[in-house]
């Protein structure tokens, strides 16, 4: 049972209208794994977050959490998934109408079960843990920067204690501080509990330096109908010596072949 | 931390072996009469669906009663002076119109009778829904649009909460007791409107002007008028919210959701004005066989 992978993808497919975005992908995600998914935009990195946890349905497939597909589960069972699930979105998603604390506490108080001292001892905490002080409590989503957001949404998807956390593009749009600063609250957070994490990105610095695995997608409408769309499965380590010249490409940032074919 | 999933409820129903499968369905868009209609109806069971959902989060209260205080606020508070206005200003307009025709036959004295009934069965409400889903509506659909665009809806998914019983369902109670009070509102300053045009500006008598007014309108009318004030809030917003849930993405969805909000509420006022003008006349001719009074 220990064994088991905690997320399982199998042969999952999506289509969006008449455009596929993932095409028959099979994906095991061992328990505390940091598992780094990386692809040039639009190869349908979000997608395979949210279906992960259960924001979108695959057109083909499914998605098993702990060996149980999500599409069989009640809405209250699905709940449950969600509630073991942090998820830090690209934009951070904090709510506009409430305050720093209350973006924090809103998954305690949904949750219910906890009184307002305890609520208030874990917010602090957590807004501790990614380095904000009490000062910041009272501050709107609006007056915030665009590092400290990323931080209250690290800090809101985290005050659950969640078993898995899902990182979109966590350093996108961040200076290189503040890309290192997330960095290492994603490296504290995974020493801190036994978490497994999935992270999207296309920052190699947070790739070599987060992961202990990494997983290339690549975008449909550059791949021949019988390819698969997993261009690469393994150590980060690696990734340079890769066999596939569209991985090696990607991770030096040379688009000279794209650029040669017009295909930009 | 981690806990046993729960045993799945059913399997998934296989296909039955060796039975040819059926052609796939043309696409809606493939179809160029019926496509329309299709996605027409698709889009009206896809708001059915979504208002029971809304409906289900009242009854259940699955929602911050601070949301549902600030939402009322914004439609109720923030309302009262765009919908004062709008309705003071409908009565002057119908004193002013009126009053020549009525004039010319000596009728002038009932003209308090008929604005005031204007005002209180139709005007009145039609009016303050229509003012009010340019206001509330678009606001509405443009907030929640927002809040698609930007991923806070799957934020609260995420969280445990279900978006549509959370945003909706206040949303929802907040037009529904908010509405009728401003439609009351608009009634009564449609009325002072008027009132200060005949008396003020015509010089009508204002004992026959109020005996007129008494004698038309009833109870009966004003409760007409704001059970469509409550219908008209109910479905507003619930138009609104769908609009805003289903927005698509960037800033031209959001823009879109919100125009799309306006149009489709101002033309489900005009229907559900029909349809409830029809059922009150109906009903009234149940209660009151006898009675010449129509309530239209």
């Amino acid at each position: 049972m220990i064994d088991e992978p905690i997320i399982r993808l199998r042969g999952v497919s999506v289509r969006f209208g008449p455009q596929s975005v993932l095409r028959a992908i099979d994906l095991d995600i061992t328990r505390n794994q940091t598992l780094c998914v990386i692809g040039e935009s639009g190869c349908g990195k979000t997608v395979l977050l949210k279906l992960i946890v259960g924001l979108l349905q695959p057109t083909e497939g499914e998605v098993l959490f702990e060996g149980t597909p999500l599409h069989l589960l009640s809405e209250q069972e699905l709940t449950r998934v969600r509630l073991r699930v942090g998820f830090l979105f690209q934009q951070a998603a904090l709510f506009d109408s409430l305050n720093v604390y209350d973006n924090v506490a809103f998954g305690l108080r949904a949750k219910g079960g906890y009184v307002e001292d305890d609520i208030r001892t874990r917010v602090r905490d957590r807004l501790g843990e990614v380095g904000l002080p009490s000062s910041a409590e009272p501050k709107m989503p609006a007056e915030l920067s665009g590092g400290m957001r990323k931080r209250v949404g690290l800090a809101r998807a985290l005050a659950l204690d969640p078993d898995v956390m899902l990182y979109d593009e966590p350093t996108t749009g961040l200076d290189p501080i503040m890309t290192d600063v997330i960095n290492e609250l994603v490296l504290r957070t995974r020493r801190r509990r036994p978490v497994t994490s999935v992270i999207v990105t296309h920052e190699m610095r947070t790739v070599q330096k987060v992961s202990d695995r990494v997983v290339m997608l690549y975008p449909l409408t550059r791949l021949q109908p019988d390819e698969r769309q997993v261009l690469y499965d393994g150590p980060p380590g690696q990734l340079a010596t890769a066999q596939d010249a569209r991985v090696r490409q990607f991770v030096e940032g040379d688009a000279t072949e794209r650029l040669n074919s017009d295909e930009v | 931390m981690s806990t046993a999933m729960p045993a799945p409820k059913a399997e998934p129903r296989p296909a039955p072996e060796g039975s040819p499968s059926p052609p796939p369905p043309p696409a809606a868009d493939d179809l160029l009469i019926a496509g329309p209609i299709v996605v027409a109806l698709v889009g009206l069971g896809d708001w059915a669906m979504f208002s029971a959902r809304a409906l289900s989060g009242v009854m259940t209260r699955a929602f911050a009663r601070r949301e549902l205080l600030r939402v009322s606020v914004e439609v109720g508070v923030s309302s009262l002076g765009v919908v004062a206005v709008t309705g003071m200003f409908i009565g002057m307009v119908l004193a002013v119109q009126t009053y020549s025709q009525f004039h010319i036959v000596g009728l002038e004295t009932s003209l308090g009778g008929v604005i005031h009934l204007s005002v209180v069965r139709e005007l009145g409400p039609v009016l303050a829904a229509v003012m009010l889903a340019g206001r509330v509506g678009s606001a509405m659909a443009a907030e929640l649009a927002t809040m698609r665009v930007s991923e806070q809806i799957d934020a609260l998914a995420c969280l445990g909460v279900d978006p549509i019983k959370y945003l909706a369902a206040p949303r929802f109670l907040a037009c529904l007791c908010m509405i009728p009070l401003l439609t009351v509102f608009a009634d009564l300053t449609g009325m002072i409107g008027s009132t200060f045009i005949c008396l003020r500006v015509y010089g009508i008598d204002p004992h026959h002007y109020w005996e007129h007014s008494r004698g038309f309108v009833g109870v009966w009318d004003l409760f007409v008028g704001l059970g469509k004030a409550l219908a008209f809030g109910g479905a507003l917003s619930l138009i609104a919210c769908h609009r805003g849930f289903n927005s698509r993405p960037g800033a031209a969805g959001v823009g879109r959701a919100a125009t799309e909000a306006f149009v489709i509420a101002f033309v489900a006022i005009i229907v559900i004005d029909f349809v409830l003008a029809m059922f009150a006349n109906t009903l009234h001719d149940m209660i009151w066989p006898n009675v010449e009074t129509k309530v239209v």
